[in-house]
């Protein structure tokens, strides 16, 4: 059997996929919600250092994780989109950028509703809050350029390189950050050895892990159907598509 | 090769030529640098000891911002009057004019900076040592900064609010040259030695020297077809 692997890289085609993965991944997402909130406030014990002020962890770091991997995912659309020239890709691009954007910025401001009572300051120039800060830039840059742009192609291929140039940078941005100050707690959660937080707290936060992706999966694809029609507004299936109503 | 070199040399000559004829333009980099630098002691006070403490961060943040203004003339009147689409479509391959136009920008607007500096410094009583380390923390740290400026500028030719955008996109890329590059001299003061420092701007020059021009490259072609 042969198996057309570009069929769906249509943005005709992936435009009616996209409408009926919505409401699956929207499911998905309320759900692992629900559940996480519910692990997040009434079955993770308090902590026994920091009692209940922790609990905003549980929002905090899913969404530094999904800052940080939405930018990656962002990078290699707009990589495809330059190298296979596909223009879904880089819609994709586009359409993932303000909900990394969106992350950002909330883990910045829970992380400041934590910092207040354990450090004693909203803000402190810390290596980690410094390239969280600069991850926020990157995206605010990304955004501004694709919009100053008004020629779609010429703007999904620049927008592609500043990504790339980002990803480049990243790294050394994120060292030399790093060894310029710091006083952010290490990782708690790494892959070589057992997590040092009750099993409860892991569930729960990777319960809001999964909820915050599947939710950003559902904010961009929802753009990105916005994005297909305006777009492809000249094309003949946009306007029946829209005239259907689908 | 010899072909490149000539091709190298008579894009620089050709860009230090334009630059000799209005002057005005690199002056007025290098006093808007001497300028933002005079304003602080207004803003924070004349108290030589705090000075001494933010002198060499303040230069460089400086010296960062008077980069960025000199960004916008680097592909501007070669895109306008048709001389860029030209230079695509010479024999000679466009890594080569590229990193032409950005040796000239750095001569003209990077390296005028580095020379003012002590000057700057010696405001803000830092010390001999201190002095040598600034400038050459700036010598290996200006190039770097027009390398990664190019690619803003090439990205943003001919795009609305071009000037406020390139800083917008370059200024987050160029952090670890300033951590790197003030840290130079502060560790030198502390009497840390400047030497890790240094190399790792060096280190960065030498990255951004092979990566840079494809990638401006690459933005002039999106930006011109």
């Amino acid at each position: 059997m042969k198996i057309n692997w570009f069929k769906y890289s249509s943005p005709q085609a992936f435009y009616p996929l996209a409408g009926k993965m919505i409401p699956w991944f929207a499911v998905v997402a309320l759900l692992f919600t629900v559940l996480g909130l519910y692990f997040s406030f009434f079955v993770a014990p308090p902590d026994y250092q920091q009692s209940e002020a922790y609990r905003v962890m549980f929002i905090h770091v899913p969404a530094a994780w999904m800052s940080m991997f939405i930018y990656v995912v962002m990078a290699a659309y707009a990589g495809m989109g330059l190298v296979f020239n596909s223009r879904l890709s880089s819609m994709m691009a586009s359409a993932l950028a303000p909900t990394g954007a969106m992350f950002t910025f909330l883990t910045l401001w829970t992380g400041a509703l934590w910092g207040k009572p354990m450090w004693g300051a909203w803000w402190v120039w810390d290596a980690r809050l410094t390239s969280e800060l600069i991850l926020l830039f990157l995206y605010i840059g990304f955004i501004s350029l694709q919009a100053a742009i008004d020629e779609p192609r010429r703007a999904a291929r620049a927008g592609a390189i500043l990504a790339l140039v980002g990803v480049v940078n990243i790294p050394i941005i994120y060292f030399s950050v790093q060894w310029w100050n710091t006083l952010h707690q290490g990782p708690s959660i790494t892959l070589s050895k057992a997590p040092s937080m009750a099993a409860s707290m892991l569930v729960a936060m990777l319960l809001m892990t999964f909820a915050f992706w599947m939710y950003a999966i559902v904010v961009a694809l929802l753009r990105v159907r916005c994005e297909i029609l305006e777009r492809e507004r000249h094309a003949e299936w946009v306007a029946q598509a829209a005239g259907d109503g689908r | 090769m010899s072909s490149l070199v000539s091709a190298l040399r008579c894009v620089v000559m050709r860009d230090l030529t334009l630059a000799m004829r209005r002057r005005a333009d690199v002056l007025a980099t290098l006093f808007f640098f001497v300028i933002v630098v005079s304003l602080f002691p207004l803003g924070v006070g004349p108290d030589m000891a705090t000075l001494r403490i933010i002198g060499p961060g303040i230069v460089w943040v400086a010296a960062l911002l008077a980069s960025m203004l000199a960004l916008e003339r680097m592909f501007a009147a070669d895109y306008s009057d048709g001389t860029l689409e030209q230079m695509l479509l010479t024999p000679q391959p466009l890594v080569v004019l590229v990193l032409g136009k950005t040796l000239a920008h750095w001569l003209v607007s990077g390296l005028p900076l580095v020379l003012i500096a002590p000057l700057l410094g010696i405001q803000y009583g830092l010390p001999a040592q201190g002095l040598g380390v600034l400038m050459l923390s700036l010598l290996l740290g200006t190039p770097v900064l027009s390398l990664i400026g190019a690619i803003g500028a090439a990205l943003t030719l001919g795009v609305r609010g071009g000037g406020v955008l390139v800083s917008l996109l370059v200024l987050p890329l160029t952090i670890p040259v300033l951590i790197f590059g003030a840290g130079a001299v502060d560790a030198s003061l502390s009497g840390l030695g400047a030497q890790a420092h240094l190399s790792l701007l060096g280190a960065f020059l030498l990255g951004a020297l092979i990566l840079a021009p494809w990638t401006i490259g690459a933005a002039l072609r999106i930006s011109m077809e």
